[in-house]
């Protein structure tokens, strides 16, 4: 339902939410277009700004004319829910019922409200319809569209060879399954895995590219934000505890051919093992994170150098333009290669340690 | 270090998300595309041992073609030389029949023409024989006119015959 009103407002109201003139000398200017004109321009707080999660979709800013897709707030705090459009922030300058957008520390960018002795805090629950909530749909639904009519064309020419999208994405599909999933759990068990190793695979390699196109609706930072690979890592930690056979457990609690003081009285190794079983995913969760956030950093680094250099003098900041933009051309095409191995990096060892949980003893 | 916060409201939007995409991409997505995969593997496996097969049968159907196109021609081979060899003895026969033909009525020829000669030496000897009658009756009845010389002569011829 949420989905289908944030289609209306992206179809039907951009006019009356999206646009917004206001004076720019009152406000402290947070939009980083602003931030050079007025003051020092913080580079920092721009590229994080870009790569974590926001209430509003930024598109673009002309002038003093900031487009934004506002999207909806979803509250509960103090016993009661709170539905409103984040355009009542102004881009985060003003407060809202006493809500507010967070500028310091662990709560930077995100809704909070004063409680009485004046900190800081988060509200209940904050189920806001944020950036990455949008692209997230918006990418679910590419995927659904392209593979469910994908499936069609194979239902539809059955026993052809492939056409189309389809031949574009079978050899894909094919190496999942032939050199991920078959490679890694075994031709007896790999079938049980396909779907879900698919999903995230295909997930993860389009958010990953749709995360380095810098306009609307690519741009949000899905699979660079913890808590997406967070919650991917969790599927993968609960598929492969659920599927942990006797074997897999016998390994972890009592490991064949490690000597016995390792186990009794001190049980070393099976608190070792079982630490494994809960940093495997979280590594999971690290990497994707990092990787991808990395590399948005750094690209949005070389362009701040512009900014940083033109602030000094207009003709330095053209020179260092050129070298900028061609460092970042040269990180937009690393981070290409980058969205494929992350994508097959989550999804390769998704797939081991669904092939560790169901191998069998021999 | 908002970075390392994730939101509340995103993991539990992410979590809805996913588990409802991958739901529906396993159902209609996900098992008619690696079933038709499958299918699809199937049927090439099987269109190539065909493949083999028929390749195979064709190998065959080629040796046994070869063999028997060897076959009929050494049969032709073995037609002809009999032919030729038959064509050899009846020129030979013939020949020999010929031969054995010509010298037969060469020899009866010249048996006939031993024949007709003696016949005819026959024939002239008793002509020459009448002739020298006719001559000698004559002569005889010229010399033998009176009826002395008649009875000498008879007398001599008696004397002879009965001498001998």
């Amino acid at each position: 339902m949420i989905w289908i009103l944030s289609i209306m407002m992206v179809l039907g109201m951009p006019s009356v939410f999206a646009q917004h003139h206001h004076d720019d000398t009152q406000q402290k200017g947070e939009d980083w277009e602003e931030v050079i004109m007025e003051e020092e321009f913080k580079a920092g707080e721009m590229i994080i700004e870009h790569i974590v999660d926001a209430y509003e979709w930024h598109i673009i800013s002309i002038g003093e004319t900031h487009v934004t897709l506002p999207l909806p707030v979803i509250l509960y705090d103090k016993g009661e829910w709170m539905v409103f459009s984040s355009s009542h922030f102004h881009h985060g300058h003003d407060s809202y019922k006493g809500y507010f957008i967070s500028h310091h520390e662990m709560n930077s960018g995100k809704i909070v409200r004063l409680d009485e002795s004046g900190a800081e805090i988060r509200p209940t629950l904050d189920m806001s319809f944020t950036k990455n909530v949008l692209a997230i749909f918006f990418s679910m639904t590419i995927l659904v569209l392209v593979f469910v009519s994908v499936a069609n064309t194979y239902k539809k020419r059955k026993g052809q060879a492939p056409k189309g999208l389809q031949s574009f994405l079978e050899p894909i599909i094919l190496f999942v399954r032939d050199d991920i999933a078959k490679a890694s759990i075994g031709e007896k068990n790999y079938e049980k895995y396909l779907p879900f190793l698919l999903t995230i695979f295909f997930f993860i390699l389009l958010n990953n590219i749709l995360g380095i196109i810098p306009f609307f609706p690519g741009g949000a930072n899905v699979t660079g934000n913890i808590g997406v690979t967070g919650v991917l890592a969790a599927f993968t930690f609960i598929i492969t505890t659920f599927s942990g056979n006797k074997n897999y457990w016998t390994h972890i609690f009592n490991a064949p051919g490690v000597p016995w003081w390792l186990k009794i009285p001190v049980p070393l190794m099976p608190v070792v093992e079982l630490m494994g079983v809960f940093t495997k995913p979280f590594v999971l969760m690290v990497r994707l994170f990092a990787n991808i956030s990395a590399g948005h950093i750094i690209i949005l680094g070389f362009i701040s150098l512009i900014f940083i250099f033109g602030k000094m003098s207009a003709g330095l900041g053209y020179g260092v333009s050129v070298v900028s933009v061609g460092f970042s051309i040269f990180m937009d095409f690393l981070e290409l290669l980058v969205a494929f191995i992350q994508a097959y990096v989550f999804t390769l060892l998704s797939a081991l340690y669904f092939g560790m949980a169901t191998e069998e003893h021999h | 270090m908002s970075l390392i916060n994730p939101g509340f409201g995103l993991v539990i939007w992410m979590t809805i998300a996913f588990g409802i995409v991958l739901f529906v991409l396993a159902k209609y997505a996900w098992k008619p595309i690696m079933s038709a995969l499958k299918e699809r593997e199937a049927s090439i496996e099987e269109s190539l041992q065909a493949a083999e097969k028929a390749r195979e049968a064709m190998q065959d159907l080629k040796l046994d073609n070869e063999k028997l196109l060897r076959e009929a021609k050494d049969e032709r081979d073995a037609l002809l030389k009999e032919a030729r060899n038959i064509k050899e003895s009846i020129i030979e026969e013939a020949k020999e029949k010929a031969n054995t033909e010509a010298s037969n009525i060469i020899d009866s020829a010249k048996e006939r023409i031993e024949h007709e000669k003696n016949a005819a030496v026959v024939e002239i000897k008793n002509l020459i024989a009448q002739n020298a009658i006719a001559i000698a009756e004559k002569v005889l009845r010229d010399e033998l006119k009176d009826k002395k010389d008649q009875m000498d002569y008879i007398n001599k011829l008696l004397k002879e015959t009965s001498l001998n």
